[in-house]
């Protein structure tokens, strides 16, 4: 297990050694204060360009903060947060941004292909028409996104995962470097789960986005990850994803046995309810206790420490 | 004194024959009407459009109510109805504008506002006998004994949201449809609450000369609730909210002459016909 975990770690630095050397965000000694708590503090990390990264942590532990962070949103309280080497808040026009609950606080007849115009138009002062370009952008993002057979459906008239997909074709239209998603699945059936990966890798590989997505379900993503961060007491990190992707660190993450389970062709499953399973996998497992100190130790490049 | 001469004009059309009551339309007090109809209409619609996207009808109808202790007061110092009915109303507007977007759903904060503000809208009227005649028409309306001085300053308003719209349309709606995505695109969405909700006052203070404080909600929401189920796009259901609007002012002032109903039931009872129509057709579609 150890072996193939190593595998994939010099697979993955192999890719980031042909990357630009502008990180695609990064993150110096940041702290966030909302009111008198502290959110999280000391995140220092880099993400390379051209990656797919998951925000992982448990409720409550600071993810869309960190996202806002990333978009300029919130003021930090110590530290610098820099995106594609500028100020974070400064290069929003390359940045998607698709919340949790898109729409859901509007009672309005506005379409699906009015809805994704605003991507393009939206923060523009005075009357414009949309140009031919234009429209075929919009086209093209609810072809991406898998709604173009909706596009004049009104968004009142749309389930939540189909407002979720106009969301992602609103963020993609104005072809951003790096998009940012807020637990995209969580109104997706399984099926539209599944595309949006596809989606999601495509766009990677293709585009050259880099991606950014706070999920809970990692089963799902882990095919096309390339690191996580994780927040964990208290602290954003970031690893690649042979490091995160460890039983012992998502133990102690959600406080709670998770498992990873890798088969012969290198890929990981977690599975979080290891109780169910036939007995001889639980030689994976860790107490909390196991873990906060395989934690202590490990930082991004430190895996020789566990 | 208009409340009065609102009486006996309901009783002296009851009684006339039918080409005394097209003397009636002609004459200037029911072209001022008309006229007035017309420039509230295309307030009401546009403006509703937005009220009913972002969710601001009660903040709509409270603001009405805000303004009623600035309309009797008005009375009371002795200056225009309009002119401190719009400065409370737009007060108001401020104040819940700069609470945020979400605001418009804190009922209990807003009611227990628009509650105090009914009551001290009544105790200015108590304390001159003017403002305490000219209550009803605050509060139902007074559309036929709308002044030329009047119709210039709603041409006004008029102008003013029709420049601010044009201006700020699409990070308006942008931050209408999502205020999350709209700020990350950077969409300034506290100014664009704010002008909003002062847009909303004017055209509040406005349509108030028409229907009175009480009713208010009829022409500035139910009508851009109507054209809303029945369109598909902001601009048509802007354009729609306007016509059906009119429909209910003009086709309110008409049927008053001819029947002995004050004009306000009538525009209240059209606009509201339309609005369950505009329900039925939706609920059919499904």
């Amino acid at each position: 297990m150890q072996k193939l975990s190593h595998h994939m770690m010099a697979v993955h630095q192999t890719c980031h050694q042909t990357a630009s050397p502008v990180a695609a965000v990064q993150f110096s000694h940041v702290s966030v204060q909302r009111g008198k708590r502290i959110i999280w503090s000391h995140g220092t990390f880099q993400i390379p360009p051209h990656s797919v990264v998951a925000i992982v942590g448990t409720n409550g532990a600071g993810k869309t903060t960190l996202l806002n962070v990333e978009l300029g949103l919130i003021p930090v309280k110590t530290g610098t947060v820099r995106i594609w080497g500028e100020p974070a808040g400064t290069a929003n026009q390359h940045i998607g941004y698709v919340p949790q609950n898109y729409a859901t606080d509007i009672d309005s007849n506005i379409t699906a292909e009015q809805s994704v115009a605003l991507g393009l138009i939206g923060t523009r002062f005075g009357i414009h028409r949309l140009k031919n370009s234009q429209k075929a952008a919009i086209t093209h993002a609810l072809e991406l996104s898998g709604i173009a057979d909706k596009a004049n459906l009104r968004l009142s008239e749309m389930s939540g995962g189909m407002r979720q997909r106009v969301a992602i074709a609103q963020a993609l239209v104005s072809n951003p470097q790096l998009l940012l998603l807020d637990e995209p699945f969580a109104n997706l059936d399984i099926p539209g789960q599944r595309e949006l990966v596809r989606v999601l890798a495509d766009l990677n590989e293709k585009y050259n986005m880099t991606i950014q997505i706070v999920s809970h379900d990692l089963n799902l993503l882990l095919p096309i990850l390339t690191g996580a961060i994780y927040l964990l007491d208290g602290h954003p990190h970031y690893a690649p994803v042979g490091n995160v992707m460890d039983s012992k660190l998502l133990t102690h993450l959600y406080g709670t046995h998770v498992e990873v389970l890798k088969t012969a062709e290198g890929d990981m499953y977690v599975r979080p309810d290891p109780a169910v399973e036939p007995k001889g996998r639980s030689e994976h497992m860790h107490t909390p206790a196991e873990a906060a100190s395989f934690h202590v130790s490990r930082e991004p490049g430190g895996e020789d420490n566990s | 004194m208009i409340t009065s001469a609102f009486s006996s004009f309901a009783t002296v059309t009851s009684t006339l024959s039918s080409s005394a009551w097209i003397d009636i339309l002609t004459a200037p007090f029911m072209v001022n009407a008309a006229i007035a109809g017309l420039l509230i209409s295309l307030a009401a619609g546009f403006i509703g459009y937005f009220v009913i996207a972002r969710k601001s009808a009660f903040a709509a109808h409270a603001l009405a109510h805000i303004g009623l202790p600035g309309a009797t007061g008005a009375v009371l110092i002795g200056i225009p109805v309009n002119i401190g009915l719009g400065v409370f109303a737009l007060a108001g507007a401020l104040t819940i504008g700069a609470l945020g977007k979400k605001a418009g759903k804190r009922e209990v904060a807003t009611g227990s506002i628009l509650a105090f503000a009914l009551g001290l809208g009544l105790f200015f009227s108590r304390l001159s006998s003017a403002a305490s005649q000219q209550m009803q028409a605050i509060l139902f309306g007074s559309i036929l004994t709308i002044t030329s001085g009047q119709l210039w300053a709603f041409l006004v308003v008029d102008i003013v949201l029709f420049a601010v719209l044009a201006l700020i349309y699409h990070p308006l709606l942008f931050s209408t449809v999502d205020e999350n995505v709209a700020q990350a695109k950077g969409v300034p969405i506290t100014a664009m609450n704010l002008i909003f909700m002062a847009l909303m006052a004017l055209v509040v203070t406005v349509s108030s000369q028409a229907v009175g404080t009480l009713l208010i909600f009829a022409l500035v929401v139910t009508p851009a609730a109507a054209a809303n189920t029945l369109t598909r796009s902001p601009l048509s259901s802007m354009i729609w909210g306007s016509v059906i609007c009119l429909f209910s002012i003009w086709g309110g002032l008409v049927i008053s002459t001819v029947l002995p109903t004050p004009p306000s039931f009538v525009i209240v009872t059209l606009s509201t016909l339309v609005w369950a129509i505009s329900q039925g057709i939706a609920a059919a579609r499904k």
